[in-house]
């Protein structure tokens, strides 16, 4: 896998793919350790669990999967002395279109996350957790996996780990193929050993009830390897580094027609989406002119470039102000995003430029949704099919003047109708592209393409 | 659709596999169950696909009843009852490879190995379009998480970027 690295933009402040950019970096133990490998570890060891949980909290680390949640006050969910066994399950199963950020960590860095974990563990009284990683990343498994011996054998997994009297067992765990698994309850039942329906919510909060019926935390890679940093850098100054209650760095993946795609870890609203684009990605194709964006993996809503939002900001007095702010110029943090009717997810940001038709585009992801349906509820079951059948139908020429209105209504009553999120996510794209794209779903076409 | 074996995959366990199966079941200290899709993917690496006796033979070491264990072959699109090609050519379909011309790309490796690019898709279980020889079997596959290097395309274990069109001749040329 070559490296998707050149030398960091000024814009980058490199924290998590510090060394995965280190010329020669490999995954073995002794170049983690040759770099200040499990001196966090060591450090956190010697705090108590309470005080990592607050430092999580107070770095305003919110998760890096998708949803946003903020990292310590899901930990705080978990009673540190309740007598139950805990778990901690890492959420590899990197799988949201626009996404590939956890994919670097797992091959190039697993020291990184396993010192994360281990971290994570000792703060939450947890004994056993499992990484896992989907089945198509099979050199992850392996390289995860060797990892987890090295660490063993070094002493930092076990046993009684560098003398404190505490243990933990880590063990890899691969999915086959079903992107509904990247659903944390989905996940659990997976790796229960059951077909991956996802768990209704109440009762089956994993901090209550996870894996086995235990309190369990579900958590991105990429935000356990961030834990390893809030305890290297201090909270505050982790906090510092990014927005208000979104702390830290984040990696933005971005993909499509853009001249430089790629991997860039950004301090949390450090950028907006002309600087990202323009700036830190070299731009669009020549000739070309923006059309839209999809800021958080495909599932967030899409943004249309021409599109001015009004957003309250703090005026100079304090005050709530309206301002109107082109979508260029739209801050890329997790609570702007949310603003503005969108979400920063797992920033997986595809651009598109002006030779892209959006029903095209749709069709795409409604065939993705469509396929990916664990098929546990009927709104999505069978709504995420009939959306990808009228596509594929608009796409051959056969748009039917009501189109528009029953693809909205077939939405609509999906998303908020389902167990879990996965509803949300494949209604949101055709509601987005609906709204911010009428014209092209309104005009009948000529040909199939 | 079933598999069509003469001969019993359990009847070919090896000493080294029950140590893997055994091994692998000692990652799941709570629940043997946990351990139903690490021994699938043991099995189906080992015989290529997963037959009647493979589903039998890992409920029977889970405390299971088969059923458990074909409904997840049933629901998993990695798992499959029939053989497909030695070298399994799986192709992104989504949108960032989309794209970047994953679908021509598809059609590429097809006439590259002698499939047709336009044979419709295959159902859970059974195997994906395969050449008569045995040696390709050419699908598509929903996002593979590097669509910052689309299109892209999992040859076996290994991850391929970038591929243009004019690519797929000579990378399957090299698998031959």
């Amino acid at each position: 896998m070559p490296s998707l690295l050149p030398p960091p933009h000024p814009k980058e402040r490199r924290i998590i793919f510090e060394n995965i950019s280190r010329p020669g970096y490999a995954p073995d133990i002794e170049t983690c350790l040759a770099h200040g490998g499990y001196e966090s570890l060591r450090k956190a060891l010697a705090m108590k669990p309470s005080e990592i949980v607050d430092a999580v909290k107070a770095a305003n680390l919110r998760g890096r999967g998708g949803a946003g949640f903020p990292c310590g006050t899901k930990w705080g969910f978990i009673k540190y002395d309740d007598g139950k066994p805990h778990y901690i399950v890492v959420n590899g199963d990197e799988s949201e279109p626009g996404t590939f950020k956890d994919r670097y960590i797992l091959h190039q860095d697993p020291h990184q996350l396993i010192e994360g974990l281990v971290i994570s563990a000792f703060a939450t009284n947890t004994r056993l957790a499992y990484i896992y990683i989907r089945c198509e990343f099979p050199h992850a498994a392996r390289i995860v996996g060797n990892a987890i011996q090295e660490a063993r054998t070094k002493g930092f997994l076990g046993k009684n780990i560098l003398g404190s009297g505490f243990d933990l067992d880590v063990y890899v765990h691969q999915g086959a193929g079903a992107y509904i698994c990247g659903e944390e309850t989905s996940l659990l039942e997976s790796l229960e050993g059951k077909r991956p329906y996802p768990r209704i919510k109440p009762p089956y909060f994993p901090a209550v009830l996870g894996l086995y019926m235990k309190p369990t935390i579900v958590n991105n890679v990429e935000t356990i390897c961030h834990v390893k940093h809030i305890i290297r850098l201090g909270a505050d100054e982790y906090a510092k580094m990014g927005a208000p209650g979104d702390g830290g760095t984040r990696t933005m993946c971005v993909s499509g027609d853009v001249v430089r795609p790629g991997i860039y870890e950004i301090p949390c609203g450090a950028v907006t989406f002309r600087e990202l684009i323009f700036d830190v990605c070299g731009g669009l194709k020549p000739g070309r002119t923006l059309k839209a964006v999809i800021p958080g993996g495909s599932s967030a809503k899409v943004m249309r470039a021409d599109e001015i939002y009004q957003i309250q900001v703090q005026g100079p007095d304090g005050a709530m102000v309206e301002k109107e702010i082109p979508m260029l110029d739209v801050v890329m943090d997790a609570s702007t995003l949310q603003s503005v009717g969108t979400m920063i997810g797992s920033a997986g940001v595809i651009v598109m430029d002006d030779s892209r038709d959006m029903v095209w585009a749709l069709n795409n992801l409604n065939r993705f949704y469509a396929h990916e349906s664990c098929g546990q509820c009927t709104p999505c079951r069978e709504g995420s099919r009939w959306m990808s059948k009228m596509t594929t139908r608009m796409l051959a020429g056969g748009t039917r003047p009501e189109d528009p209105q029953t693809l909205g209504n077939i939405a609509d009553n999906i998303a908020g109708r389902t167990i879990c999120a996965f509803g949300e996510a494949c209604s949101w794209p055709t509601q987005s592209f609906l709204a911010k794209f009428p014209e092209e779903f309104e005009k009948s076409r000529a040909a199939a393409r | 659709m079933m598999s069509e074996t003469t001969t019993r995959q359990a009847d070919h366990m090896t000493p080294a596999l029950l140590a893997e199966a055994d091994e692998l079941v000692s990652h799941y200290p709570v629940s043997k169950r946990s351990a139903s899709l690490p021994l699938l993917h043991l099995w189906q690496n080992h015989f290529g696909l997963v037959d009647d006796s493979g589903i039998e033979w890992i409920a029977a070491r889970l405390d299971l009843t088969p059923v458990n264990i074909l409904e997840l072959v049933t629901f998993y699109p990695w798992f499959r009852r029939e053989a497909a090609g030695r070298t399994i050519i799986r192709v992104c379909r989504t949108l960032a490879c989309a794209m970047a011309g994953s679908y021509e790309v598809k059609e590429k490796f097809c006439e590259a190995v002698g499939l047709d690019p336009h044979a419709g898709q295959h159902g859970y279980g059974s195997a994906p379009p395969t050449t008569p020889d045995g040696k390709f079997s050419v699908e598509f596959v929903e996002c593979l998480a590097s669509c910052g290097s689309a299109p892209v395309a999992l040859i076996n274990d290994d991850l391929v970027e970038n591929i243009k069109p004019s690519d797929a001749a000579s990378i399957v040329a090299r698998l031959q």
